[in-house]
């Protein structure tokens, strides 16, 4: 076989022509010299050469693929077809288009987040090496139990299932010595885990074990962004300092691009420099990241790690300078249950969105299939249009299967082009999605079209084409083609049967609309129900956030620390416009690592059980007045209480009910948060706030004066980091921040102002996962009624223009227009009330998958299942009423004329 | 066969081919000229034949074939199968 031939036929059959022709002139030469004339010298030498086309075209045979040939033949006559019918192509198009472009889109943010491996070598041996408690109540983050330093110690000189594992922690730090003061954020790593990553430095070096040593100089690595940023990528860096919370570091490395611990981005690495003569059983606030040995399976490394645990209880002293094998700290870390959960990091760092995503990706799967239903209609109305064609076309001896071919070719095609649009789609819909998706998307850089999502589309393409392909292929050249050119003669209406496939289709799409339209009712309900809970704070869009850190080398006094905070507070509450400022360690949703321990009350005895976990914040006086929270009994907090160390604290109007029965019950009883540890009066109750979110119950908590003794140790401290809330209606306005950087300067310079914030912005962010779901939802259930709505109209008006006449007829014999229109309405609403019913039943089994993306509607939700079937019923309802008044508008004496 | 064996003296273009083949066969062979061709299609694809255009005696445009290696192989082995087909009819023939 040569490729040549093939490929280049018509070029090879040309240069045969040229061969034969001159061939033919030689003989005709040749019979010249014997004496011939020329008129007989041509008669001779045609007869002698034969019938050079018939042997041409049987050499252009003989170079072609027989099945090649037909098939491109028919690609041909399909794209004449589609080319013809540009409105029935556009639709059919534009509907696969859309469809496709949604599906591969999606497709391509699940395959990025959920299948594809993590960017580090050999990503599959990487763990993550949480722990679960369930006996530790509050204490326990969504990650489950955090290692403690003690923990990491024992686990990384005695495990035997790692290669190496490191722990790490994140903050926020300032930088100076640059430009002005800036707030970064850091990932701060113990040995082990950069080596775990197996990561290699862009330049310079990585942090070394020497590095760790409390003591030795203090070193920095850079990730790129940082480096980009701050540095415009000097490769001169290394070796230079900047000052880090007041101390000065030297770069010794920049990680390369698109380097993460996990999944937390950062400006900045910095050694964690665990020290191990002040190592105590508590501290949870590590993640752990492990390399398990080749072959050593998730269950043995959980097994190894739970081997460890009782090991390290006995191994620490529960406070520091303590013995270790304290039976009472024992007796109270049993009774947490701790328990290894080793995970493949992948599973990690994607989290909660997987639900989200296989819901969004399962959506648009209806909608794909709601789309070749249209197309598969579409089609058949065109075969419909094609039927005496086909039949012509079987009578002339083509066979059935030839058909199918005929007809399954063009539905390719028409899958192809709507493909490659889709593609399209997909390609300018992920750029959005990247530039404006979710923050806490994970892996959210990582998405694009990549192989995996080419070869996802073509399947989808090649499969949707064969479905909506083969329905009418099957109907229309089955063996009974030859009825069609009876039944298709123009006379009579057409048979029920040939509406049956057509109904069905219709059926399907109706109740896959609603299936989809009642989830986005759903989202749409939960969206509202959250927006609406009262949130235990007021009107967040005019309150606005920053975060402010006061490094212990810049003021080592802890007053003095509290004071300058104050100084910040009250310089902010001189703006303009400003009516109110607290601080505290943590804003509702802010993200900062909450803390927790028990409250002790008075009067009761905790021998046998500890008391339950609850939410400890620090706040300054004035916070609640600032955040709009009510104070429900007694009173605020003061300076003078603070600085006076009179042992005042506040609690949350739930904890209150809980311990005392009701708010002003609370007033005047005394806390304390151990057993060592002085009383403390409640002198004030405040209104619950939704400090987890919207979707999440409001917390117990203990609000703990800012500045003093803290509460799980008799040491008196100052809150270094904190966060301000400023009430102001100028929330969010440049204006207002420049401020607020003079502001907080003027008090010193060394000072960074960090993720400045609008508490609207920090809601919303929190609400993201429900909005990104509802965003999408909403769009596929747009797509699925707009389809829907095409799909039932083109059935009815189909039907229409093929009972013209009988219309005409019964028009001619006395009806009415109405009763006309009737039959056609009545026929749609019909198909659609099927639909409908059956849609219902699978949405009241489909949105149980839902349940953990709902709050505060129940799966089957009243209010949307009875609202969407009415606007289903309505959009039925005008899709009909239109062909149904063309109907209507039939004049008999046209029809009969048409005859 | 007979192509390749008139092609083993040297490269030829179609007509001289079928003169050739006309000459050897002092006409007893009453083949159309336009035959030729599909023939030497298939042998070129079988890549026994190459071919190039160049110009004739008389200054016309033509297609030069000539054997390849291969080709030439296959003459031989053809000759020999056809060698021995003729002496076992022969050797039928005799014993007859």
């Amino acid at each position: 076989m040569l490729w040549r031939n093939f490929l280049q036929r018509d070029r090879v059959d040309e240069e045969w022509r040229e061969e034969m022709e001159a061939h033919l002139q030689m003989l005709i030469d040749s019979f010249l010299e014997h004496g011939l004339t020329p008129d007989e010298a041509r008669h001779a030498a045609l007869k002698r050469a034969g019938n050079l086309t018939t042997r041409r075209e049987e050499i252009y045979r003989m170079n072609g693929i027989q099945w090649v040939d037909s098939i491109s033949g028919d690609i041909r006559y399909a794209a004449r077809g589609l080319r013809k019918n540009l409105s029935f192509t556009a639709v059919a198009v534009l509907t696969l288009g859309l469809g496709i472009g949604a599906n591969t889109a999606v497709f391509s943010v699940v395959n990025s987040v959920l299948l594809k491996p993590l960017a580090f070598p050999r990503s599959e041996e990487l763990v993550d090496l949480a722990q679960v408690a369930p006996g530790a109540g509050g204490i326990l983050s969504s990650r489950g139990l955090g290692l403690s330093p003690s923990m990491y110690f024992t686990y990384t000189e005695q495990n035997s299932s790692f290669q190496s594992m490191g722990v790490w922690t994140s903050s926020y730090v300032t930088v100076t010595g640059l430009t002005e003061p800036e707030q970064v954020f850091a990932n701060w790593i113990s040995d082990g885990l950069l080596q775990a990553l197996a990561a290699q430095p862009e330049i310079g070096r990585l942090l070394a074990p020497a590095d760790q040593v409390p003591g030795s100089n203090e070193s920095v690595l850079l990730t790129y962004g940082y480096w980009q940023r701050r540095f415009g990528g000097d490769r001169s860096v290394i070796g230079r300092k900047i000052f880090v919370d007041a101390r000065p570091r030297e770069i010794v490395g920049v990680m390369p691009a698109g380097f993460r611990i996990a999944d937390t981005p950062a400006d900045l690495i910095l050694p964690l420099r665990l020290d191990r003569s002040h190592a105590i059983l508590a501290g949870f606030y590590l993640r752990a990241i492990g390399r398990v040995k080749p072959g050593v399976s998730v269950e043995q490394a959980n097994a190894d790690i739970a081997r460890l645990i009782p090991i390290w209880m006995r191994s620490w002293p529960s406070i520091e300078g303590g013995h270790t094998g304290d039976a009472l700290a024992e007796k109270v870390y049993r009774s947490w249950r701790i328990g290894p959960n080793v995970r493949p990091l992948r599973e990690n760092v994607v989290g909660n969105v997987r639900s989200v995503l296989w819901v969004v990706m399962g959506t648009l799967g209806m909608v794909m299939l709601i789309a070749c239903a249209n197309v598969a209609n579409l089609l058949m109305v065109r075969v419909d249009a094609r039927q005496s064609e086909l039949a012509v076309r079987a009578a002339l001896g083509a066979g059935w299967g030839r058909i199918v071919r005929q007809l399954l070719i063009e539905s390719m095609l028409l899958g192809a082009v709507g493909g490659t649009l889709g593609l399209a789609i997909a390609y300018g819909g992920l750029r959005l999605l990247v530039r404006n998706g979710p923050s806490n998307l994970p892996r959210l850089s990582e998405i694009g079209l990549d192989s995996h999502a080419l070869v996802f589309t073509s399947v989808v393409t090649l499969l949707s084409a064969l479905f909506f392909g083969l329905i009418p292929a099957l109907r229309y050249a089955g063996p009974h083609v030859s009825l069609a050119l009876r039944d298709g003669s123009r006379t009579t209406s057409p048979g029920r049967s040939r509406h049956r496939a057509r109904n069905t289709l219709v059926i399907v799409q109706v109740s896959l609309a609603l299936v989809l339209l009642i989830s986005a009712g759903l989202m749409i309900r939960t969206f509202q129900a959250m927006r609406s809970v009262s949130m235990g704070f007021e009107q967040p869009a005019a309150l606005e956030t920053f975060r402010a850190v006061i490094p212990r080398e810049l003021v080592p006094n802890e007053e003095q620390a509290t004071r300058m905070e104050q100084a910040i507070a009250e310089k902010v509450a001189a703006l303009p416009g400003v009516t109110a400022v607290g601080f505290s360690n943590a804003l509702p949703m802010d993200g900062a690592p909450p803390m927790w321990d028990g409250i002790l009350t008075e009067g009761q005895s905790y021998a046998h059980d500890r008391p339950p976990m609850r939410l400890y914040l620090n706040v300054s006086p004035g916070l609640f007045s600032s955040l709009g929270s009510k104070i429900k009994a007694g009173r605020d907090l003061t300076w003078t209480d603070i600085y006076g160390d009179r042992k005042f604290v506040l609690v949350s109007e739930n904890l209150a009910r809980e311990l005392w029965g009701s708010a002003d019950a609370a007033i005047g009883k005394r806390v304390r948060s151990t057993e060592i540890g002085a009383w403390r009066e409640v002198v004030g109750v405040v209104e619950d706030v939704r400090h987890s979110g919207a979707q999440e119950p409001a917390p117990a908590v203990v609000y703990w004066p800012i500045f003093g003794q803290i509460p799980w140790a008799p040491v008196t401290a100052a809150t270094r980091s904190v966060v301000f809330s400023v009430r102001t209606d100028r929330a969010g306005t440049s204006a207002l921040l420049n401020e607020l950087r003079r502001a907080v300067w003027s008090v010193n310079a060394q000072l960074a102002v960090a993720n400045p914030e609008t508490m609207r912005e920090t809601v919303d962010r929190s609400m993201a996962r429900t909005s990104f779901t509802l965003v999408m939802l909403a769009i596929a259930g747009a797509m699925a009624l707009v389809l829907g709505f095409v799909g039932i109209y083109g059935v009815i008006a189909y039907a229409v223009s093929q009972r013209t006449r009988e219309i005409g007829i019964r028009i001619a014999l006395g009806a009415e227009p109405r009763d006309v229109r009737k039959v056609f309405v009545r026929q749609g609403l019909g198909l659609c009330g099927i639909g409908i019913v059956i849609g219902l039943a699978a949405a009241a089994l489909l949105t149980r998958v839902m349940k953990s993306l709902l709050f505060g509607v129940p799966p089957v939700d009243p209010v949307t299942f009875a609202a969407v079937p009415v606007t289903l019923l309505l959009a039925t309802l005008a899709a009909c009423y239109l062909p149904a008044r063309r109907a209507s508008a039939v004049d008999p004496a046209d029809c009969m004329r048409a005859e | 066969m007979m192509i390749l064996r008139t092609l083993n003296q040297g490269p030829m273009h179609g007509y001289a081919i079928a003169k050739r083949i006309q000459d050897w066969s002092k006409g007893e062979l009453e083949i159309e000229d336009g035959s030729l061709y599909p023939a030497l299609n298939r042998m070129l694809t079988k890549g026994w034949l190459k071919a190039e255009w160049g110009e004739t005696q008389n200054n016309r445009k033509a297609r030069f074939y000539q054997l390849t290696p291969t080709g030439k192989k296959q003459l031989e082995a053809e000759s020999t199968a056809f060698n021995k087909m003729i002496r076992a009819i022969q050797l039928v023939m005799r014993t007859s």
